[in-house]
């Protein structure tokens, strides 16, 4: 049997439609679904169980640092060492840690060194423990991190 | 003088080449941007700012996240879990730590705790993974981008 060959002029044209349909679908879902995220971090805190022997304190200094509530679960006042008031201001309660125990460069996560004991209400909103935590373990100088106290601990629950 | 009228009878293509090179190429772009660790966030955790909040360089090799939502829930792995029954909902994980041949104290806890959380409430789920023999704690925080 013989078989005819077809041939033809015309020209085969690809529809491109389709595909740019799909890829314009897939570019409004990404510029929709994009979300610009700021970046997290973590603060390390060791916490050994009361009794277990790595949580003897060696540290030569331990401030207590007291975080009230005005019952609404704001910040109302800042003490240190029970007798240092510095209202509701970080900035100031930093600027005394710095005095306390000067800058150091470098990371200084081991076992030495000064420690702060956050003894907290308990109705106290969480942000204003990360600000305390915040300002009693470094601050931004430029790029760099000036690092204060690396040691926190929590004081028992306050009920 | 006469102008003649020029006509053609081929029809005017569009180059289409360029603008689905620059499509592929933004697809491409937003699709190497995407954030693949939502695994880790929860819409109803409100992380507190920090301008100390920085990325660990090297993560934990073993961490547990567990989330304090702002509806007073405490959520691991998607799932809401009882403070109560913590060790018996944490078995899988346990299990996991002890066939690595680690014990809990090795393991990191990250609480992604709500900004609005009460700080009692964060120190009560910090306790309650000390009962267990958890001993590393990460307080997480959002970066302050002032």
């Amino acid at each position: 049997m013989k078989l005819r060959k077809k041939h033809t002029d015309e020209k085969i044209e690809l529809s491109m439609t389709a595909l740019i349909d799909i890829v314009f679908l897939l570019l409004a879902f990404f510029v929709m679904t994009f979300k610009v995220s700021a970046q997290e971090g973590d603060f390390n805190i060791k916490m050994p169980t009361p009794g277990n022997g790595s949580a003897a304190n060696t540290s030569e200094l331990v401030m207590k640092l007291r975080l009230r509530s005005d019952g609404n679960g704001n910040l109302k006042d800042i003490l240190l060492n029970e007798n240092l008031s510095f209202g509701s201001d970080f900035n100031a309660l930093r600027g005394k840690i710095v005095q306390l125990v000067g800058d150091t460069s470098g990371p200084s996560d081991g076992e030495e060194g000064p420690e702060v004991e956050i003894d907290l209400d308990y109705d106290l909103h969480y942000k204003y423990v990360i600000n305390a935590i915040t300002s009693v373990t470094g601050y931004k100088s430029g790029d760099n991190v000036v690092r204060l106290i690396q040691r926190i601990k929590f004081a028992p629950v306050r009920k | 003088m006469r102008l003649s009228k020029r006509t053609s009878s081929a029809p005017t293509e569009l180059d289409m080449t360029p603008m689905i090179d620059m499509t592929f190429n933004l697809i491409a772009f937003f699709m190497l941007l995407i954030n693949f660790s939502q695994a880790e966030q929860n819409d109803r955790v409100t992380l507190p700012v920090s301008e100390l909040a920085k990325p660990a360089e090297v993560p934990p090799e073993f961490q547990i996240v567990a989330h304090l939502t702002n509806a007073d829930t405490v959520e691991i792995g998607g799932n809401i879990v009882n403070l109560e029954a913590l060790r018996s909902q944490l078995s899988p994980e346990l299990s996991l730590l002890q066939v690595s041949g680690k014990t809990p104290a090795d393991a990191y806890v990250v609480l992604r705790g709500h900004e609005a959380t009460p700080g009692g409430r964060v120190q009560d789920v910090i306790k309650r993974f000390q009962d267990i023999g958890f001993e590393k704690f990460a307080l997480r925080a959002k970066e302050d981008v002032k």
